[in-house]
């Protein structure tokens, strides 16, 4: 495998600045009301989102989860009509009638956050064979996280894509935590990755703070599905600093995890790479950031400038025919 | 009377038959914490881990185990933690609970209860809004409430708990804080008995959980206009009290039906049946139907409202039927 170069280091590096400071922002925007629903964020845990995508090409597929929006922002999705769906706005990428669960963009391969857990694991053999059928050389990836791990569509759909020589990568974005329960108390033999044995797949565990680590994983996994020799199972090692949803008062963990989790950063840590290599310094630094910063801000306005949706919206888009008639 | 919310009555009446039947357990995901609203909460400290089950995140395997475990002695009471995902237990549901008893002949019994937190409310989306009882009561085997009240989801699902078959107690996640009074001394509500939770003599509004609160705010609005509403509560569909039902319309000769999932094939679609069934000779109007629009729950406030029935919706059917 190819290690990465020096721009496309920086890209990650950009790419997990934008998730962290994509997500502080839709923190506090729903902490000022400006959000609606309910939001999952994933900070602490850009390492996993941006290491996958990293490993992909635009062209490529990703189903995700309700803490999806990193994955989105990694695969390269738009700012803009992301947070304009979070907002409930007409212009986002789902016009409004998804939210930050059911976040979707097709345009970017990104077949949808999900608000039932393990939903991905079932279609990823089926977008799968589609890349069979259609002869392309795409790859899907699943991520579900540790919870998800344990619903039954985690198994069929290994299962079948194993059987069938599906490109598709499985990442499990394990973080320790279902809400509030612990990993180690609800999933027996406690690695997921071990369960790839079980298929006759390739599973591997990685620490996923580490991007390069995951990253490379991936990237291995990717290959392997492209060159048409089935998929893999990544179980990615991570901690999630803030609560499961925002509001969540996190009663079951003391704040040792979260702790753990701030000391061992995940941009901190590519960035501490990129300084040994001297590939990046302070005021490299501060130009990354404030360029990332910008386009926050960008969405942000693009967002709150954005019309809600026309009441009579909520009755388009059940059917790609009309007129219904009920 | 105590005045307690929604959640804290339904707890309540967990505790109350836990303390009664050491038969009785709960399993769920989150539940021993009572994420996300509560219903369970406290319930491990009293029962510790062994009736309290947290599950992992399995709704096959929750609900399957629980048709296991009843069939051979236990009580199972599942938290489905959102109904939305009752989908991911489907089977279970539909063809191992509903039909066990019967395609073995009655050789056993399948006491459990799904608790059901459902409902459409403050954007959480397509996947955690719908309002699915209508999918069970075509389902035969399986008993079906809705309360309304803290002092009905006590009672109700007490009874529940003591059925010998397997009932779904439908929770609306918008009535957890509601407040109502619960009698002190035990209450066990019968299935299969509605309740008239306005009287009145030119309308008879039939609405369940949330809406027999907008049918109520309905009959207000339509005191001030001379209009004098009934709300009947039917409480449970499966059972359904068709008596109670047949009684209001030979008062008031007219009927509004009132619910919050899709129109059509949904409960309230079978209640208007049963109406027109049981009370054609006394109608002087169509049956007039309030339900959501026959699409998913879509995630953005103005669009979230335009799908929610509501007591304008109730007061405007009524008088419709009153033309
Ligand atoms: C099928 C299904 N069951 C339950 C839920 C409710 N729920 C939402 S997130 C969550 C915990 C998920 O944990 P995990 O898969 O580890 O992902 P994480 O939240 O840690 O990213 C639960 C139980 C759901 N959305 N879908
Ligand atoms: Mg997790």
């Amino acid at each position: 495998m190819q290690a990465p170069g020096p721009d496309q280091l920086l890209e990650m590096y950009a790419a997990m600045l934008r998730v962290r400071l994509f997500e502080e922002r839709a923190r506090e925007l729903y902490a000022g009301g400006r959000i609606p629903g309910f939001i999952h964020l994933s900070v602490g845990q850009e390492a996993v989102a941006v290491g996958v995508c990293a490993a992909l090409r635009r062209d490529d597929y990703l189903l995700s989860t309700h803490r999806g929006h990193g994955h989105l922002i990694a695969k390269g999705g738009s700012l803009r009509s992301l947070m304009a769906e979070l907002y409930g706005k007409a212009t986002g990428c789902c016009r409004g009638k998804g939210g930050s669960m059911h976040i979707a963009d097709a345009s970017v391969g990104y077949l949808g956050a999900n608000g039932v857990l393990t939903a991905g694991c079932v279609l990823a053999p089926g977008v799968g064979l589609s890349i069979q059928m259609r002869k392309t050389d795409q790859v899907v990836v699943a991520v579900f996280g540790d919870g998800a791990a344990n619903r039954g569509p985690f198994h069929e759909g290994v299962n079948l894509a194993a059987l069938w020589r599906a490109p598709a990568v499985f990442v499990c974005e394990n973080n320790r935590w279902a809400s509030t329960t612990a990993q180690a108390v609800s999933t027996a033999g406690g690695s997921i990755a071990g369960r790839a044995a079980g298929y006759g797949i390739p599973g591997v565990t990685v620490d996923g703070n580490d991007v390069l680590a995951v990253f490379e994983a991936c990237t291995q996994a990717v290959a392997r599905a492209r060159r048409g020799e089935g998929p893999s199972l990544v179980e990615a090692r991570t901690i999630r600093w803030l609560g499961h949803y925002e509001g969540d008062p996190q009663l079951y963990r003391g704040k040792d995890e979260v702790a753990e989790g701030r000391s061992r950063d995940p941009v901190a840590h590519l960035r501490q790479i990129l300084e040994e290599r001297t590939l990046l310094d302070a005021a490299d630094a501060e130009r990354v950031e404030a360029a990332v910063r910008d386009e926050i801000d960008d969405a942000v306005a693009f967002a709150e400038a954005s019309p809600l949706p026309d009441a009579r919206s909520a009755f388009e888009d059940l059917f790609a025919h009309y007129p219904w008639r009920d | 009377m105590a005045t307690v919310e929604y959640a804290a009555a339904l707890n309540l009446a967990l505790r109350e038959e836990m303390r009664r039947d050491p038969r009785v357990y709960v399993i769920g995901e989150d539940i021993v914490l009572g994420v996300p609203f509560g219903v369970t909460k406290g319930l491990a400290e009293e029962f510790g881990p062994e009736r309290v089950l947290n599950a992992p995140i399995s709704e096959a395997a929750i609900v399957g185990s629980a048709l296991g475990a009843a069939m051979t002695g236990l009580r199972p009471v599942v938290d489905m933690h959102f109904a939305d995902f009752v989908t991911c237990a489907m089977d279970e549901v539909a063809n191992q609970i509903a039909k066990s008893r019967y395609m073995f002949g009655g050789q056993v019994d399948c006491p459990l209860v799904l608790r059901m937190p459902y409902g459409i409310g403050k954007s959480a989306g397509g996947h955690h809004s719908n309002s699915v009882e209508g999918w069970f009561i075509n389902i035969p085997g399986l008993k079906v409430c809705i309360p309304s009240t803290p002092r009905d989801a006590r009672g109700l699902l007490k009874t529940a708990i003591r059925d010998p078959d397997p009932v779904m107690v439908f929770e609306h996640r918008g009535l957890y804080r509601a407040v109502g009074e619960v009698p002190e001394e035990e209450e066990l509500i019968p299935l299969g008995s509605a309740d008239v939770k306005r009287a009145g003599s030119d309308v008879t509004v039939i609405a369940t959980a949330r809406m027999v609160h907008a049918a109520l705010e309905a009959a207000e609005l339509l005191a001030r206009e001379g209009i004098s509403a009934e709300v009947v509560d039917p409480r449970s569909l499966v059972p359904l009290d068709r008596e109670a039902l047949a009684g209001s319309v030979a008062k008031t000769h007219r009927v509004v039906i009132a619910e919050e999932g899709p129109m059509r094939g949904s409960a309230g679609a079978w209640l208007a049946w049963v109406v027109t069934e049981e009370c054609f000779d006394d109608l002087d109007a169509p049956i007039a139907r309030v339900a959501g629009p026959n699409v998913p729950i879509p995630f953005s406030p103005p669009l979230e409202a335009a799908c929610t029935p509501d007591s304008e919706a109730v007061a405007a059917a009524c008088r419709r039927v009153l033309k």
